[in-house]
Formats: structure tokens, sequence, C-alpha cells
């Protein structure tokens, strides 16, 4: 609309004028030209990037996971599911999926309650806001290697601040490279250094635009701090939660960095116990046995379940924050 | 620096910031939180902030004080330079991966947001077929899990004969979805039709239209999609870590090489993590206001 009424079109009713009439109308069919390819040039670079980067790269991935392909060698014979055959035999993408899924549940669930909670304090008349808001940021400015390798010191089975500070307290120490669990929780607290401040930001945000109304008669009706929060805060920012979730989970079950980094060897430990999916593809393709056909078969297959998950996710959210809303009546009763 | 006025804000980082600065300023009545909050939030800073402190305790100590504490002590020793020296020294060519991360920072957050600022314009200010759901499109592909495909994309940068080049790993990254949608959010509220309809009028043609109304309406939004853009670039690690080898590393190849064969010394891997991280703290105590009103206004608007 804004653009429709730009153009001189009164150029061609004017054919006495002294102009040239052949130049005036190139440059309206210019300008013409201009209006309408201009806004598809202007999203263009967008679309083609995503096309040869993204788009192109996963589909292919279902091309490649049908043959015998080698990282040097190429492209080899026609496979059918053979890869996907082999992978699934092989007990370390059994493991792979177990501890992806160990470390994404022991990072994403405490992470979202004490960003929640962070958030909840945050959203206050504080003096100085601004310093309390960054300080949670800081962490998010660290690379995800650097936080690994720092964690992996902490996390040192011998010598490391981790068991130096359970031993006070007269624990035992607790093998956080050798044991599984420990070394998810280990992971986890990687991940969750580094995205908690940022997810509460997201949702102070959110939180900050409930309206103080609701609050107000809340306050009337008699409602605790504790119950504001969980019938008005929580239900109403159910959107961002819901975003936070599906962001966490997209980002979550294709995690790399911190695990490969937990020890110099970069295989998940010697029995797999921290190796995620993302490192046995990697592991496959790019290490030993450069086979880039299984690569990709296990690829797409976390591409399907990271799919699968986000909706499940979805639909788990929007139900938990639905079922904290039955008390919604009963504010707006208040209000009348 | 004086504070920003309230209409600005609202501008800048949303309703709510807007609000909350009214609040903070005294218009509103809201009382201030007792002593219970600031103890529980200054336990959370100090959790988020120790890390790093450790980091700098081990780098400026020796390995074999390390080895026997492993808090070497809480006051700062006296290696950290000797350390840093080592590192810069050593035969993994951390200057290269400084000059490389700079490098690939720089131009996928300065082209990010020229053409998501383009993208936004387009999609908030300019009518044309199919715009609603090719919009759609853009926020759904922030979903789609690319990094898996890898393999392909690895096949790409072989036969263009991008391995190891700094140009495989800045060219996947030089527009993003979440940029375009984030100028479009922008540029709908802050830039006037009257604006762009003048400069038509005056014979601008679109382009122009662009680089002289539109670009200008759209910087304080385009400075926090660079500064993201920026640290995104600077802590990625995976595919720089496959496509680039450690022939022509990133800062955090650099940092994985530097653990392959020096992990038994630890004051020198965290001499390392602190050279790699201090570029980015010192972003953060200069821009660190602009990332969290970015990330606030980004999930009021998102």
């Amino acid at each position: 609309m804004a653009t429709s009424t730009t153009q001189p079109r009164a150029g061609r009713r004017l054919p006495d004028s002294p102009r040239d009439p052949r130049r005036v109308g190139f440059s309206q069919t210019l300008g013409r030209w201009d209006v309408k390819v201009s806004p598809y040039l202007y999203i263009s670079p967008f679309f083609i990037l995503f096309a040869l980067t993204g788009l192109f790269p996963l589909a292919y991935t279902a091309y490649v996971s049908v043959y015998d392909w080698h990282l040097l060698g190429g492209q080899g014979d026609f496979v059918g599911f053979d890869n996907f055959a082999f992978v699934f035999q092989e007990p370390n993408f059994w493991k792979g999926l177990r501890n992806t899924f160990s470390i994404f549940l022991l990072s994403t669930i405490p992470q979202l309650m004490i960003a929640i909670v962070l958030a909840a304090l945050l959203d206050a008349n504080l003096r100085a806001r601004t310093f309390w808001r960054m300080g949670v940021l800081v962490p998010y400015v660290v690379a995800p290697v650097a936080v690994s390798l720092i964690f992996g010191k902490v996390f040192a089975d011998q010598s490391g601040l981790a068991n130096a500070v359970l031993g006070f307290f007269g624990v035992d120490p607790i093998k956080w490279h050798g044991a599984v669990l420990p070394s998810h929780f280990a992971v986890a607290t990687m991940v969750n250094f580094r995205w908690t401040g940022y997810n509460t930001l997201i949702l102070l945000a959110a939180m900050q635009a409930v309206p103080r109304e609701l609050y107000e008669a809340a306050v009337i009706d008699g409602a605790t701090r504790v119950r504001q929060f969980f019938s008005i805060t929580i239900p109403q920012i159910r959107p961002t939660l819901i975003f936070v979730v599906i962001t966490s989970t997209i980002g979550g079950l294709q995690i790399f960095d911190e695990p490969r980094m937990f020890d110099q060897l970069g295989q998940g430990g010697p029995g797999r116990q921290w190796m995620t999916v993302t490192m046995y593809i990697y592991e496959l393709g790019f290490g030993n046995s450069k086979s880039f056909g299984r690569a990709a078969a296990v690829a797409w297959v976390l591409f399907l379940i990271i799919l699968a998950v986000g909706m499940l996710n979805f639909w788990l959210t929007r139900r938990i924050a639905s079922e904290s809303t039955p008390k919604e009546p009963r504010r707006k009763k208040v209000k009348r | 620096m004086s504070a920003p006025s309230v209409p600005f804000i609202r501008q800048t980082a949303g309703a709510s910031a807007a609000r909350a600065a009214n609040r903070s300023r005294g218009y509103g009545s809201e009382r201030r939180p007792g002593w219970v909050t600031y103890l529980f939030l200054t336990l959370a800073i100090v959790v988020f902030v120790s890390p790093i402190y450790y980091a700098f305790l081990l780098a400026s100590s020796d390995s074999a004080t390390i080895a026997q504490n492993p808090i070497p002590s809480l006051i700062p020793g006296g290696n950290f330079l000797a350390n840093v020296n080592e590192v810069l020294s050593a035969n993994i060519n951390f200057w290269k991966a400084l000059t490389n991360s700079i490098i690939v920072a720089v131009t996928t957050s300065a082209s990010v947001v020229l053409f998501s600022t383009l993208a936004g314009f387009s999609f908030a200010k300019l009518r044309f077929r199919g715009r609603n759901g090719l919009l759609l499109f853009v926020i759904a592909t922030t979903a789609v899990p690319t990094q898996l495909g890898i393999v392909p994309l690895f096949i790409v940068m072989a036969e263009l004969g991008w391995l190891s080049k700094l140009v495989a790993v800045i060219v996947p990254g030089l527009v993003t979805a979440f940029g375009v949608f984030w100028m479009t959010q922008y540029l709908e509220s802050a830039l006037p039709y009257e604006l762009i309809e003048a400069a038509r009028v005056d014979g601008a043609s679109m382009i122009r239209t662009f680089w002289s109304i539109a670009l200008p309406a759209a910087r304080p939004a385009a400075i926090m999609l660079g500064l993201f853009a920026f640290v995104g670039s600077w802590t990625n690690f995976f595919w720089p870590f496959i496509v680039l080898g450690s022939s022509n590393p990133t800062l955090p190849v650099a940092l994985q090489l530097l653990q392959a064969s020096y992990f038994k010394d630890m004051s020198l891997i965290m001499a390392g993590v602190v050279l790699s991280a201090i570029p980015l703290l010192l972003l953060f105590v200069v821009a660190g206001r602009q990332l969290v009103a970015g990330i606030m206004a980004g999930a009021v608007k998102g």
C-alpha cells in the first residue's frame, strides 16, 4: 500500500509534454519492476541460504543413509536399510540415546524450575535492577567448550572441587567421570550453568507482561504470595514456558560441546557413560570408521526423535499449564 | 550516562520494560522487596560467577599446586602471565585462532544484521504476494535441527574445496531465521509508513529507501541482533570443529586442541579458557545491558 501510491502515473497521459516520453516510460517500467521484485529480492538471501545449508543437507542425509558411503572413498553401493540395521544392533547407539535423554532431563527440568524462581525474585521493584539482570546473564558469554573445561576440573574424580567440598561434609568421593548418572549430572550442570540465566530473563519478561490488576484482585481475595504465583503467574506465562521448553528440546537433544570436552579423549568415557547421540554421529562419520552412511542414518533417526519429542513437549506443556488454571473463574468473580 | 526516557525504552525494549522503568522511577507505587530477595539473588550471582573466577584462580597457579589442592588459593597466584605466555607460544597457534574467531564473528554478525534487516524491512513494510505464508515459513525453520545435516554439508564443502577454510564456517551463518523474524517484529512498529512514502515520492528507489530510511530506524534492534550473532559465532564449536580441523582453528577449536595436548597441566588449559573468554567478557561489560534488553524484548514479542 505504501509503495503503490508512489508511482508517477501521470507521465503517459501527457504526450505533448516537453519531456521525452520514451525515457519516462522506461523509468516507469523500471520503477514498477523495482516495486514488484524488490520485496522478494530482499527476503531471498535467507531462503537461498536455508535451502542450501539447512533443507538440502537434511533431505540429502536421508539419501546418504541408504548408501555405503565413506568419508574419503565417497558414494558406494546402495545398501537399503543396512546402515539403520547396523546402528540399531550397536549397543553404543542405545547408550547414546539413553545418555542424551538422561542429560536432557537432568538439564531441562531443574533449569526451568530455578529459572522460574529466579525470574519471580527479579520480578520485583529491585534497587540496581540492571545489575541483577546482568549478573544472571554472565555465564551466557562463556563458550560451552570453556564451560566444559572448567566443570571438567570441578568434577574431576581425583582432586576435583566437587569431591573436595563433599569430603568436607564427610561424603565419600563420587566418580563423576567413571559412573553413569554422576557424569550425566556433571554434563547437565554445565548446560544449566550457561542457560539458566538466559531463560530467567525470558521468563522475567513474560512475568512483567502479566497485568498487575490480576495480582491486586488476588490480594483483595486474600491469596498468599505462593498462591498468586501458582494461580496467576504460571498460567499467565504459559506461552513463554512452551517456547522455552521447545527451544531447549531442540538444542538439548543435539548436545555435543559439553560432553565432548568433559575429558580429553572426547569419546564419552571408556564405557561411553556420557556419549550423546550427536557425539555418536561424529564418531561414526569422522572417527575411525569414517562411515558417512551410518552417521547419516543416526542423524536421520535423531531428527525424527527431536520432531516427536518436540510435539510431545508441546502437548505436555499445554496440558500442565492449563491444569493450573481452574481457579481462573474465581478471579473473574472477584473482579466483578 | 543519563537514563533513557520511558517512551524510548518502550521502543527499544518493549512495553514490559517500559512499565518496569516507570515503576523504578517512582511513578508506580510498588514497594521495594525485603532483604531476603537480595540475599537469594546475591547467592545466585555468586554461583554464576564463581566458576569463571575459579578458572582464573587455576590459570594463575601451576600444575603442581593444583594437583595437591583442588582450590589453589582464593587469591590469584602470580603465574597467570607466564601461563598465558606458554599457551600463546604452544604449537596450537592461539594467535591465529584469535584472528580467525574475530574474522568469523565480525563477518557473520555484520552480514546477519544486513540481510536480516533487509528481509525484515520487506516483511514488515512491503506488500507482496505470499508474504504471510513466507514469514510463517521463516518462523517454522527455527524449529528445524539443521545441525543434523552435517554429513551432506561436509560433502558439499569438500566438493567446493572449502574444507579447513574460514568461508566454510562463515557462509552457513550469513543470515538466520531468528534475525529475520526479530527485525520484522521491530520494524513493524518502529518504522512509520509515512517515512517510506515520503522517500518514495521523492523518487528514491527501493534499495535507497532501505538504506537511508529503514536501516537507520532499525539501529537499536540491529545492534542487539549483531551482539547475539557475535556471541553465537564466538562460542560456536560443533561445525568449526568438523570442517576446520586443527590446521586453521577458531578459539573453541583451539581450546579442544589445547585440552588434547596439555591435559596434564590444568593451569595451562585454564589460561587458554580465560584468554578465550576475555573478549566476550569485555563485550559483556560494555554491552551487557543491550543483551539483557534484547533477550527480554524477544521474549515478549516471540
